[in-house]
This record gives C-alpha cells, sequence and structure tokens, in this order.
C-alpha cells in the first residue's frame, strides 16, 4: 500500500524550521526504501490556481480557496518555466471540475538528487 | 566645462531618460535576468551618461549606449559582490561572457522587449493588484509615491505590493517572454484588462474628491497607444478607441462646482472632437477585422454617443443593438443594466424599469450603486416619486465618493414632496 504524507504548517513557524534536520530525515527514509518522493514547496504566495470552464482557462494568482474542494491527487512535473508549467498542467482532465493549484518546489540546500529521478 | 554646457547634457539626459528609460529598462530585465538588478543598471547607466557625455559627446545612438553602459555596470556590480559569494562569481562570468557575444539589440529586439516587460508585468498568475501596480511601475515609470497617491493607497502598501509580485516572478519563474500564438488571446486579455483598470480608476475613481483623476486616464492612453503600436490586435485598438472616446468628454462630465454632469445632461460642444475623430477611426479600423470583442463592442457604442448632437438625436436602436450583441460575447450583470437602461431610451421608462427589476431581482447587482440610481431614474420619469426616493438613498448609501453623494443628494432634493 502507498500513503502520501502531507505537510501542513504555518508559513511563520516554517521560517525558522532547520532545513537540515528534513534533509537528514528525507535521506534515512529514502535509505530505508520506504521513501518514494518528497519535496519542499516554495511558500504559498508562489502559487497560481488554474480552472478550465466551459474550455476557457482561467489563471489566477493564489492558492485554491474552495473550501468544499478537496484534495484528490498530485502531478509532479518538470517545466521550463511557469508558462510551460501552466500549459501542462492545463490538460489535467478533473480542471475542468476543479482546481489546479501550481506550486514551484523548493530545492533544499544540501539535498542529494539523482539526475533523472524525482 | 562651461555651465551652459552642463546644463545642455543635463537637458539631452534628461529628454532621452523620459523617451528611452523604459526601453532600455526592458532590454536589461532580458539581459540581466532580474528586475532589480536592471533597475539599478538603468540608473547607473543614466549616472554614468550625465558625466560622460557632457566630456565626449552625445554617442550616436544613445539607447544602444545606454543598455551597454547599464549591463557592464551590472556585471561590475555583481564582480564586488562577488568577492564574498561564489555563486554570484559564476553569475558575473556568464553575463561577461554573454556580453561579449550578443551584439546591440536592434530596433526588432527593442519592441519585443518591450511587450516581454508589458506580459510579464500583467502575467495572470499575479494578482490583478499587484498587475496595476507593476505595469505603471515598470512600463510607465511612475514612482511608487505617484501610483500610491493615484490609488489613494499607503506608499508603504504599494511598495510591499510591487516587491511581492517581483518576488514571485523570480520564485515562480515567471519566464521574460511574449507569449505563444496558442496563448495570446488569454494573456492579451490580462494586458487589456490591467490598462482598463487604470483607464478606469482615471475616469470613474473608486473612490475620493474629483469626479475624474486625469493622470491615470493619460498613462492609460499612452499605454494603449503603445500596445497598438507594438500589437496591434483588434481589441487592442478597440480598448484603446473607448478610451480615447470616453476621454473626449471628460471636461463635460465636471461642472465648474466639481459635480457630475450626466451624458444627456452635457454641453457637447465641450467634447473634444479630435479625440472623437481618432476614435472613431480606430472603432472603423477595428470592426473591419471580423474579429469583434467586447472592446470593440464598447468602442462603437461610445462612438454612436459621440456622434449624436443630444440624447434624443441618439441612435438608441443601434446601441441597443450593439449592447445585444456584447450581451452574447461578454455577458455580465452590468452590460444587462446599461442595455436596460438603453431600452428605457429607445422604448421608455415603462420598459427600462421592467428590466431593471429584473435584473435586480437575480440579486448580483444588489449592491451596485448605479443600478439602485438606474431604477429611481424610471420611477421619477414614471412620477413614482416614493419608489424613486427609496432607491435614491438605497444608491446614496453605497455611493464612495464625494461627488456620486453630492449628485444622488441632489436628484433627492429635486423629488417633488409627497
Amino acid at each position: 500500500m502507498r500513503y502520501l504524507c502531507l505537510v501542513y504548517s504555518e508559513e511563520s513557524k516554517l521560517a525558522g524550521f532547520p532545513d537540515e534536520e528534513c534533509v537528514a530525515h528525507d535521506k534515512g527514509l529514502r535509505a530505508s526504501g520506504h521513501c518514494l518522493a518528497s519535496e519542499a514547496l516554495q511558500p504559498v504566495e508562489t502559487a497560481t490556481t488554474l480552472q478550465m470552464r466551459n474550455g476557457k482557462l482561467s489563471v489566477t494568482d493564489g492558492p485554491f480557496a474552495e473550501t468544499k474542494e478537496q484534495l484528490a491527487g498530485f502531478y509532479l512535473i518538470e517545466a521550463r518555466d511557469l508558462n510551460e508549467a501552466i500549459r501542462l498542467a492545463s490538460k489535467i482532465p478533473p480542471i475542468r471540475v476543479g482546481s489546479i493549484e501550481v506550486r514551484p518546489i523548493r530545492d533544499l540546500e544540501g539535498r542529494q538528487r539523482e539526475p533523472g529521478a524525482l | 566645462m562651461t555651465a551652459t554646457s552642463e546644463q545642455a547634457t543635463a537637458r539631452a539626459v534628461d529628454r532621452i531618460y523620459r523617451e528611452e528609460s523604459r526601453r532600455v529598462l526592458a532590454t536589461l530585465i532580458r539581459l540581466l535576468g532580474d528586475f532589480e538588478l536592471a533597475e539599478e543598471a538603468l540608473q547607473e547607466a543614466f549616472v554614468a551618461a550625465l558625466a560622460q557625455w557632457e566630456t565626449e559627446g552625445m554617442p550616436d545612438n544613445p539607447r544602444a549606449w545606454l543598455v551597454s553602459t547599464g549591463r557592464f555596470k551590472a556585471i561590475d556590480a555583481i564582480r564586488r559582490r562577488a568577492r564574498f559569494d561564489n555563486t554570484l562569481q559564476d553569475i558575473a562570468i556568464q553575463l561577461q561572457g554573454e556580453a561579449d557575444e550578443i551584439p546591440d539589440p536592434d530596433e526588432r529586439d527593442v519592441e519585443d522587449d518591450h511587450l516581454r516587460l508589458i506580459f510579464t508585468c500583467c502575467h495572470p498568475a499575479l494578482s490583478p493588484d499587484a498587475q496595476v501596480a507593476l505595469t505603471l511601475r515598470e512600463v510607465c515609470g511612475l514612482t511608487t509615491e505617484e501610483i500610491a497617491h493615484a490609488f489613494l493607497t499607503a506608499p508603504s502598501t504599494l511598495a510591499q505590493r510591487i516587491v511581492r509580485a517581483k518576488a514571485k516572478i523570480r520564485d515562480a519563474n515567471i519566464p521574460y517572454e511574449i507569449p505563444a500564438d496558442s496563448d495570446l488571446p488569454g494573456r492579451l486579455d490580462s494586458v487589456l484588462q490591467v490598462v482598463y483598470l487604470v483607464f478606469n480608476e482615471g475616469y470613474s475613481p473608486t473612490s475620493g474628491e474629483a469626479v475624474t483623476r486625469h493622470d491615470l486616464s493619460v498613462e492609460a492612453i499612452r499605454l494603449g497607444r503603445l500596445l497598438v503600436a507594438l500589437l496591434p490586435e483588434p481589441e487592442a485598438v478597440g480598448l484603446l478607441a473607448m478610451m480615447l472616446l470616453h476621454e473626449s468628454r471628460r471636461a463635460a462630465r465636471t461642472s465648474a462646482s466639481g459635480d457630475i454632469v450626466l451624458l444627456d445632461e452635457q454641453d457637447r460642444s465641450s467634447w473634444n472632437q479630435e479625440l472623437i475623430d481618432e476614435g472613431a477611426q480606430l472603432v472603423e479600423r477595428a470592426m473591419g477585422s471580423g474579429r469583434i470583442g467586447p472592446y470593440v463592442l464598447q468602442a462603437a457604442i461610445a462612438a454612436v454617443h459621440a456622434e449624436a448632437m443630444d440624447a434624443a438625436d441618439t441612435d438608441w436602436t443601434q446601441i441597443v443593438g450593439l449592447y445585444d450583441v456584447l450581451s452574447r460575447v461578454a455577458p455580465s450583470p452590468v452590460v444587462a443594466l446599461n442595455r436596460a437602461v438603453a431600452v428605457a431610451m429607445r422604448d421608455g421608462p415603462t420598459e427600462g424599469l421592467q428590466l431593471i427589476d429584473e435584473l435586480l431581482a437575480g440579486g448580483e447587482l444588489d449592491q451596485y450603486r448605479l443600478a439602485h440610481a438606474a431604477r429611481a431614474d424610471m420611477c421619477r420619469r414614471l412620477q413614482r416619486f416614493k419608489e424613486a426616493r427609496v432607491a435614491y438613498e438605497r444608491a446614496l448609501a453605497l455611493a464612495r465618493t464625494e461627488p456620486d453623494r453630492r449628485f444622488l443628494l441632489r436628484r433627492l432634493q429635486e423629488l417633488p414632496a409627497e
């Protein structure tokens, strides 16, 4: 069975939180074979929300804010820049009934990445 | 070095700053890949120009000189900081390499850079407020204080908004590019929306003392002209036409005492005929393209008003027809309200009131001052004074500018006592 662990916090409390501890934990979990993918996100100000209604794409600043909408899945994509990310994300089918929040990944200092690996 | 030649150089630099600084900035942002760095480089290039042009004379191509000087000033600045930071050292080496290779930008590059700057500042991933602030700052060159003053905001709030917008451009990696053809319609919408917001805030301020704010309308029209020159899409032409046609009535919209004068009471001889002619020509040009969007239609409506001698002489049938098309292309409760008012002018207040009441029953216009003011006006013309009073009072409660309040109070006082 696979599980997605979502990390929530007030951003002000995260600001002083040590990246090194997260990197160390991540390395340990990856070594144990339990971690399939993990990333830190940029702050919520960098978020962009996409919706498609009647074939028309809307792009707005900020995180998704419909309290009735629930997290239903995720795609981790590689894109040259935000415009390409928007182009790719706008093809995700549930965009027609829900919202896709696009948030850049924050590279943690010292995090070792294998080329091409998640 | 004589005082007069110093002054002459200062004047020349000043003129070139006004004419070229935004284009130089647009190119520097592309070459340096960073807004802040480019702005510092721009200032340094002009400081250098003041000193150097005085002794060595003006260069043949001041713009190219400023771009190349700004670029090298930026590389120097990064070098100085790089003594403490290895990644900056890499950036400096990379920029130096590019600076040696890339030829001076030609006319086409300069125009493209200008468009890149506009599309980046108006990127829909930025909030509408941030798009407006950033566009006025970077594309129009207004200072933070000027923008804050125009929008009646604290300068610190506005500065913060611009800093955040730049941070998002950097952190979310919003590219500095002209959108691909497939993305252009949506992205152009964003740009036109920003220009329209700036114009509207100038034409009908949302708060404050004045009926109109000339400064913002002037900036919006300048932006509109720039956009049409760079990218003559029909909707861009339509928006410019609409702004010019509205602007033509500015003087007539305010009385000597600073009160609002409505369209049907305006002294049409004080309308600016030059702006009307230019606007009407642009409407024709945009209509001729066959791709008719909401801005072209609104411009066409303004053009019909502009060619009428007075309210009675206005071709209301044509105006209602244009609103019918607009309601299909870009349906909104406000468009429906404007259509209802035009119907009232064509068919009479009974028909108008019926449409307005249907709209108000929908609830979406409940907080919209002009919907209640329009209802009040219909009731007044039908001599239903009691209902008119209630509706004027509702509009008054929603009014946010002083001229609006005074106008509605005057209407209330003019109602006959029951």
